[in-house]
């Protein structure tokens, strides 16, 4: 077992879609995650939809990490449509950075678990993505009996 | 070096400050270590011990005077005060018209440009997701969208700041709208705000995607072609900004944009630029946080250092080429979305910090910031906060009025000498281009930024609303976000696109073959070639993706 109670260790995907490049927070929500024993997958800014898809089938994530701070996060829907068309909707979304009140809903309904704003507490960051981790986990177990069966 | 040799002869200084200490000792207790950002230890008390006047000529001078520790001007905010220049970026150039003629009657004295990400990325508004476009900055392509933008803004007689990275296909539209008005470019001021494609590469990314070497290129063109034509333009901004945005120290973020400018001015000499031509026209664009006495502390020793080393090592002789010009911009990493109004009092004493430090043009940020895009009502907040420290504080009154504080002074000589070793770190990795390429500066820069969160949650670095007096945060009533109308920018798309297929196409393929051979012969200037293809209706993506080709694309160079 490892630190986030997964074995093997929870696959985060820490990545920017859209078009900002400021990354500091994806950087250190990387690092946080790292030092919490998940596996993290970092990608540097500006990913399309399909290139983060094709990334999360290849790579086998249980969780998306998109962090957003200018306005990209009104892309996110798009993204989890996306994943949801390659089979792979069971995989957690959680969303980083500035995301304004009232537009925090629309993200919600498209499937995002949580919405992590300026000052989350750490603790509670790498709770969320273990747990959410956990959920995506006992899918992709469940799917894998069915086929072995 | 800046270090004391002679103690002053005070009679009873011994005995009284041993007193003071004695009894600062019993009522403190167990005192605790203070470190500034930047590392240095902070005393609770200094005294002529530490810092006492000796080499007052060599080490501060007099405004105006070598090595310009007070101030690059004899006259400073006295005479003239800095330029308010707010950064301004939204929608479509209609919309982005509205809001400079706003900040013109509410006193702003400049104006600055701000792209929509979407430029920032190189693409066109036809290339992206129509729900990104002008959330962020204004959505210009080609020099008729420039023509709105600026529409009754008077080009010749105002100063203009185009954020605008290499290949500066912004300036290119300026350029061809003035000729359009009939203005000459001799006449045309402003910078070139985000030349420094070194930083974008190490912090914040928001670059037009050029390879290093093609970046490099480019900007020397640029230097080149505006010395020649548009000589009231700075053409070279080194952005100490995004570095200390990413997390960079204040002495880190000094030494790395020295290092950077040495950089540039070795790569101007290389080329057979005379230094003294191209070195007066460089500026600097500076983060300034809240931390008081070290913003001010930094900005007088990196004006000291850069006065040495222009005239040292790059062997400049105009004293135009040793004065430290800057900008400043309240910095955004200190404000809060807790209590957001809180922000202004924050962005009053950022900006006290940077008009005592000397600046010589101040952006302050909107209260709003931390959340989305100000509104018209905060940006007139944020300017309000200058014309008050301007007017009622009577912060212009003296000049440097911090020089000769025993705390200022000292801490001064500290940051200076350890910015000095980390330029020396910097020249030895061979120059910033280098390190930069080896991810030197940014592991350093991740480092800086992971040791500040941690000391943030530790509760360590107090930030009010975040770790500490939580209990005051009420719910703060945001008016529903404002974002661009999806109709007007869906129009505002689809007649770039009828623009685009109205154009003789031979035209268009004529100015693209003649960039893509000034791209492909080393000796000539590509920035020139670029200013004709503005002018002949050639759009920023087409320049953008073209150079991408022959000069090849850029990633920036991360380093979690």
């Amino acid at each position: 077992m490892t630190a986030c109670g997964l074995n093997p260790p929870a696959r985060v995907l820490v990545t920017k879609i859209g078009l900002d490049g400021h990354d500091r927070g994806s950087r250190i929500v990387a690092a946080y995650l790292r030092d919490a024993g998940m596996e993290v997958i970092y990608t540097p800014p500006w990913q399309s939809i399909p290139a983060v898809v094709k990334l999360v089938l290849e790579e086998d994530v249980d969780v998306v990490g998109i962090s957003s701070l200018a306005t990209d996060h009104l892309i996110v829907p798009k993204l989890a449509d996306a994943l949801r068309e390659a089979g792979l909707g069971h995989v957690g979304i959680i969303v980083g950075g500035i995301v304004p009140d009232d537009e925090c809903p629309a993200l919600l309904q498209a499937g995002v678990s949580a919405i992590f704003g300026p000052g989350s507490p750490r603790d509670d960051i790498i709770a969320h993505v273990a747990a959410l981790a956990a959920k995506v986990r006992d899918v992709k177990n469940a799917e894998f009996r069915e086929i072995a069966q | 070096m800046t270090k004391q040799a002679v103690q002053l002869s005070l009679p009873g200084f011994e005995q009284a400050h041993g007193g003071w200490r004695a009894e600062y000792g019993r009522q403190i207790g167990a005192d605790r270590t203070i470190r500034n950002r930047s590392g240095v230890e902070i005393k609770p008390l200094y005294t002529p011990r530490d810092w006492n006047g000796d080499a007052f000529l060599e080490n501060l001078g007099f405004p105006g005077q070598y090595p310009y520790t007070r101030g690059i001007y004899p006259t400073m905010h006295r005479g003239r005060t800095w330029t308010q220049r707010q950064l301004i970026g939204l929608g479509t150039p209609a919309d982005y018209n509205k809001r400079v003629r706003t900040i013109l009657d509410a006193g702003a004295t400049a104006i600055s440009l701000i792209p929509c990400n979407s430029v920032f990325r190189g693409n066109d508004c036809d290339e992206v997701d129509l729900p990104l476009l002008g959330t962020c900055g204004t959505v210009v392509n080609t020099a008729d969208h420039m023509d709105q933008a600026l529409d009754g803004v008077p080009l010749g007689n105002i100063s203009t700041a185009m954020n605008d990275p290499s290949p500066f296909t912004l300036l290119a539209f300026v350029l061809a709208v003035a000729k359009r008005r009939g203005i000459p470019w001799t006449s045309i001021t402003g910078t070139s705000n985000q030349s420094d494609y070194i930083s974008h590469f190490i912090a914040n990314h928001m670059f037009y995607r050029l390879s290093l070497p093609g970046a490099r290129r480019v900007l020397l063109d640029h230097i080149e072609f505006c010395r020649a034509y548009v000589p009231g333009w700075n053409p070279v901004s080194v952005v100490g900004q995004h570095m200390q945005q990413a997390g960079a120290t204040p002495v880190e973020t000094m030494a790395f944009t020295i290092s950077t400018a040495l950089q540039y001015a070795q790569d101007c000499i290389d080329r057979g630029m005379d230094i003294d031509h191209v070195l007066r026209r460089f500026t600097f664009f500076f983060d300034i946080s809240i931390s008081f006495f070290e913003e001010v502390a930094k900005f007088r020793a990196g004006r000291r250092i850069w006065a040495r080393l222009a005239r040292e090592r790059l062997g400049a002789k105009d004293p135009g080429s040793w004065r430290f010009k800057f900008h400043g911009q309240t910095s955004g990493v200190d404000l809060t979305v807790q209590q957001p109004l809180n922000n202004i009092a924050r962005v009053a004493v950022q900006a006290m910090a940077g008009i005592m430090s000397g600046l010589q043009s101040l952006h302050t940020d909107a209260y709003d910031e931390a959340i989305t895009t100000p509104t018209e009502e905060t940006a007139r907040i944020a300017v309000a906060t200058q014309n008050i420290l301007r007017e009622e504080a009577h912060l212009c009154d003296v000049i440097d009025p911090l020089g000769g504080s025993y705390y200022v002074e000292t801490l001064t000589d500290q940051m200076e000498e350890e910015m000095m070793a980390l330029i020396g770190k910097v020249d030895e990795a061979g120059g910033m281009y280098k390190a930069a390429e080896a991810g030197l500066i940014q592991a350093m820069v991740g480092q800086s930024a992971l040791a500040f969160q941690e000391k943030v949650e530790s509760g360590e670095e107090k930030v009010i609303g975040v770790n500490c007096y939580q209990a005051d945060n009420v719910a703060y009533a945001a008016r529903p976000t404002e974002r661009p109308e999806l109709e007007r920018m869906q129009q505002h798309v689809a007649s770039f696109a009828a623009y685009k297929a109205a154009r003789s196409q031979t035209d268009v393929n004529r100015a693209l073959d003649t960039l893509k051979r000034a791209a492909n012969s080393e000796g000539e200037n590509i920035y020139g070639r670029i200013v004709e293809a503005a002018e002949v209706g050639i759009t920023h993506g087409e320049i953008v993706s073209l150079l991408r080709e022959e000069l090849g694309f850029g990633h920036p160079l991360v380093v979690v």
